[in-house]
Formats: C-alpha cells, structure tokens, sequence
C-alpha cells in the first residue's frame, strides 16, 4: 500500500477529500470570516443586508478595552480558571492515587461512580445544582445546618456565586481527567517504589520524589486541556445565574453570546472570540515552556 | 495495616457518596408531587409516588418531540461523522502522499482554536443557506472532527501494512480493503469515537442553543434550560426533565464504559 504511485495518490485523496472540504468549509474559513468580522461594525442591520457591514479596523478591540463589562467577564473567567482548574487537577489526581492503591478492591466500581458525573449532561446537572444550592429548600443548606453551620445564599450573593459554580465543576470534572491520572500511574515502573521502600521513604516522600516527576508529562497534558475546556465557561452560568448576581458569574463565552446573539452585536462578539482564543493560546504556549524548561 | 485500609475505603465511600447524592435526590425529588421538595427540612423521599412530573412533561410540555430530536440528532451526526472520520484516519494512516505529515500536523494544530470562533460566521452561513432550524445547522458542523480523526488514525498504525497488501493481490479495491477490512478491524476504535460524538452531541447545548430558535426543534438540554426560564420554582417538574436528559446518556455510558473509559486514555482530549 504504501507505495507513490498515481493510483494511491487518488486513492487517499478519495477518503480525505469529505474530512478535509467540511473541516475547511465549516471550520477553517468560519474562523478566517470571523477574524474578518472582528474589524467591522457588523449588527443587526447588517444581518438583513450584508451592505451595511463597514470595516472599522480595530474599534471594536478599543471598545472591549474601555467595557467595564468586558473586564469584568475577563475576571470572573480567570478566576474560575484559576481556582477552579487547579482544585478539579487536585481532586483528580487524589482519586486517582486512591484508586491505584494496592489496598483497595472494586476498583471498576468507583471508578464509574466517580465518572458519572463526567458524563451526564451538563445543562440538567447545573439545574440540580441550582436546587441543591437553594437558600431556605436546598440539601446542602440543610446539610451544613445538620453540622452547625450556617448557610448562605450560594447563587444570590455576589461573593459565593462564582465559589459555587467552581464546586459544581469541580465535582462534575475531576472524574475525567483522574482516568488520564491512573493511566499514567499505571506506567510509573513498580521497581522505583520497591527500591525506595528499602530505602525507607515514607509514602509522602515517594509521593513527591517518584510520583509527581514521573507525572508530569501527563499533568501537563491535563493542565492544558483543563484550561482550555475551563475557559469557555458558559452553561453553568446560563442556567444557574445568568450572568449575576452583580455580573459577577458573567462569563467571556457568556458576554460573547449575549453579545452576538442576543443582542446581534458581531463584530463586537467576534473580538471577544478572538481574545478568548488567543488567551487560551497564550495559557497553552506558557505551559509548553515551562514543561520545556522543567525538563532540560 | 487495616486501619490504613479502613480509612482509605472511608474516603472513596465518602466520595462515591458526594457524587451519588445529587442524582439520588434529583430522581427522588422528580416522584414528588408538587411543593414537595419546597419544605424544610428537605425530604429525601417523596412520600408517595407519583409519575405526575413526568406526564406533565411529555403531555403538556412536548418533551418527547425534544426526546426524538436529541436522539435524531446524536444518531445521524455519530454515523456521519464515524463514516466520514474513518476515510481520513484510514488515508492518513496507511498512504504515503505529498505533504500528508504537514497536512496532519496542521489539522492538529487547529484543535487549539475553541470552537466559539467559528460560531458567528458559521451561523451566518447556515442562515443563507435556510439551514437554521433544520437539523442539518446541527449535524453540518459535527461531520467531520480532527480529534475523531486523529484517534483513528492512531489505532490503525497499529495494523500491520502486510494484511493490505495481501488484500491487494486478491485484487480488492481501496473502498473494499476500506470497507470489508479496515472497518471491522477497527471496531473498538469507533465504537470508542461513536460513544464520545454521541454524548458530546447529546450534551452539547451552545450550538444548539443558537440555531434551534423554534420551539420544535429544541434539544432536550436547550428545551429544560427554556423550561428552567418559566418554570423557575417548579422543582420536582425540573428534576423530572433532568431524568429524562441524563438517564439515556447514562445507559449508554454504563453498557459501554469500557470502550469510553479506554478512548480517554488513549487520546486523553475532549472530544
């Protein structure tokens, strides 16, 4: 087959050609026509006739620039990263190390009710959150009233509302990326913590000097995915707050929407588009460097 | 030792407990009738059954026309997309072309750019071509997807050249050594794809959200996040249609995990 022959040449061509014509149609020229989009004035005018549609050059980026809006989404999205990415690695990585311990049985067992939460849908699962989180009728109010504690309005006051969302990603995510975890402790040779144990390191200490180098190619790969999934935040907020209370769980995907199509603003929704794309860029190639670092 | 052991399974049975527990209250609170889950202290079990939530649902609140559509919908763009993925992957796994290695690593690339960017243009699109509305504005974007090509593309390095070029002395056609060899030998790897296309269009609600704008072509995640709008204090109705979300993705995760859990290893990117 692997020859370079004319014959060959059509034939790959063949199978490539309805991958490579929808990715290029509905994907690559999409994006080019939104970068396009981004310096102009496109609106609701423009959307019955496209004759209306004025380049503008970098305006509406100027715009964004002076939008207490915009840098209030920014916020809120960095913060949801930053706190909620690292805390849903943590969560994975200690299920995983459970998981793997040579102590425990029914280990398929958790792991599938670890993972359901990943897998259910993530609109009906912010609902039952939403109850869940009810000031006066929620179970985790009730719960924490059980323990001595009194509860807060999770979702209606400004300081808990975004701690909330993270709670609920966290525990809807973590599940996935503790299945990357236990595949990469599975490839962690056993000998290494054989000849530290007669060395007499303790479990943390094998933790910190076996573990978590021998880890780090796949936390790295966890890292990025999780932060490029995280910073498109967008239906927790949708459905469990819209946005507030005080815009203080508005979203850049979410103010992206609004944006373009509810208020049919899409020039000025495609330069958000595009700062989205280029921080998780940005984030990604920071993470490859460092990783690039570590290892020399 | 034991006592090791003891808290080590205390935790994992916390955790499992943690997750369970919203699903366990959302199926009990959806046999509740109505203001039931309004009270404190919350109950954790209705009282008496009753499947009034799930009637009202299906017979005032059309949710077996959001049911057909986001079955319709995860059915025909997993076909579609298993069909026309495997091409690629098969194409660059096993032909040797100019530029193909650049070509590859460029598709790669684009897995960096969140699909948001393409989301305007690509509606404009779809609405000059009367396609908003109609299920072809969901399936048109999810026919083809680098990371399903990629997968395939992996598995089928695997598969030795020798077993091609036999076929080709027996005189079949690329489309047979395609379809009658390479496909059955790839079964696990497309069953693994099928599972993760089919919940991410079932889960999907951004892309629908925008171009299903008529109330007859919602998908259930898009019809229970409208239903949340006007139905905000009706708890034990929202957790009813929350079953009906999550109960078939659930099935299907459960009789097929081995194959899901196995795909995320192997490719580790969310589809």
């Amino acid at each position: 087959m692997k020859t370079n022959n004319r014959t060959s040449f059509t034939a790959a061509y063949f199978f490539l050609t309805p991958a490579l014509l929808a990715i290029l149609i509905f994907f690559f020229i999409p994006v080019l026509a939104a970068l396009l989009m981004s310096f102009t004035d496109f609106n609701i005018y423009s959307l019955g006739n496209f004759k209306y549609v004025r380049f503008i050059g970098l305006k509406n980026y100027l715009d964004l620039f002076n939008d207490a809006l915009f840098w209030q989404a920014l916020k809120n999205t960095f913060y949801f990263v930053l706190a909620g990415g690292p805390l849903s690695i943590i969560a994975s990585l200690g299920a995983a190390v459970l998981l793997s311990s040579k102590l425990i049985k029914f280990k398929s067992f958790f792991r599938v009710i670890f993972f359901m939460p990943v897998v259910t849908t993530l609109v009906a699962v912010a609902i039952v959150w939403r109850f869940i989180y009810h000031p006066k009728f929620g179970i985790l109010n009730y719960l924490l009233d059980l323990i001595g504690i009194s509860g807060v309005d999770w979702l209606g006051d400004p300081n808990w509302a975004m701690p909330a969302i993270i709670l609920m990603a966290v525990w809807k995510n973590f599940g996935y990326n503790m299945v990357i975890f236990i595949a990469g402790l599975q490839n962690i040779p056993a000998d290494l913590y054989e000849a530290a144990e007669m060395e007499g390191a303790s479990g943390w200490q094998q933790f910190k000097n076996i573990t978590m180098p021998m880890l780090a190619p796949t936390t790295l790969f966890i890292s990025i995915i999780t932060l490029i999934g995280y910073f498109q935040l967008f239906a927790e907020p949708y459905v469990m707050t819209q946005g507030g209370p005080l815009n203080k769980t508005l979203s850049i995907v979410l103010y992206m929407y609004q944006e373009g199509f509810r208020w049919w603003n899409m020039g000025y929704s495609a330069a958000l588009a595009f700062i989205l794309f280029f921080i998780i860029l940005i984030f990604t190639l920071i993470q490859l460097k460092v990783q690039k670092e570590s290892t020399v | 030792m034991n006592i090791k052991k003891l808290g080590l399974y205390f935790i994992l049975i916390f955790a499992s407990l943690l997750c369970l527990l919203p699903f366990v209250w959302m199926i009990s609170a959806s046999f509740m009738t109505n203001g039931e889950a309004s009270i404190y202290p919350p109950k954790f079990f209705p009282t008496e059954i009753t499947f009034n939530q799930y009637a009202s649902l299906f017979s005032r609140l059309n949710v077996g026309r959001y049911l057909i559509n986001s079955v319709l919908l995860s059915v025909s763009v997993t076909f579609i997309s298993l069909f026309i993925n495997s091409m690629a992957g098969f194409a660059f796994a096993k032909y040797r072309f100019a530029g193909k290695n650049k070509l590859f690593k460029l598709l790669l690339s684009f897995m960096i750019i969140p699909a948001q960017v393409t989301m305007l243009p690509l509606f404009l699109m779809l609405k000059n071509m009367g396609l908003i509305n109609t299920y072809f504005a969901v399936i048109i974007p999810g026919m083809a997807s680098i990371f399903g090509i990629f997968l395939i593309r992996q598995y089928l390095l695997s598969i030795p050249d020798s077993i091609i070029e036999a076929a080709k002395i027996d005189g079949a056609s690329d489309f047979q050594i395609y379809f009658s060899l390479i496909l059955p030998l790839a079964k696990p790897i497309l069953i693994t794809l099928a599972i993760f296309t089919f919940m991410g269009t079932w889960n999907d609600f951004l892309w629908p959200l925008i171009v299903m704008t008529d109330n007859s072509m919602y998908t259930l995640p898009v019809a229970l996040a409208n239903l949340m709008g006007e139905h905000t204090l009706d708890i034990e109705l929202m957790m009813a249609g929350s079953v009906v979300t999550i109960i078939p993705i659930l099935l299907v995760f459960m009789v097929l995990q081995k194959y899901y859990i196995r795909g995320i290893m192997l490719g580790g990117v969310k589809g």
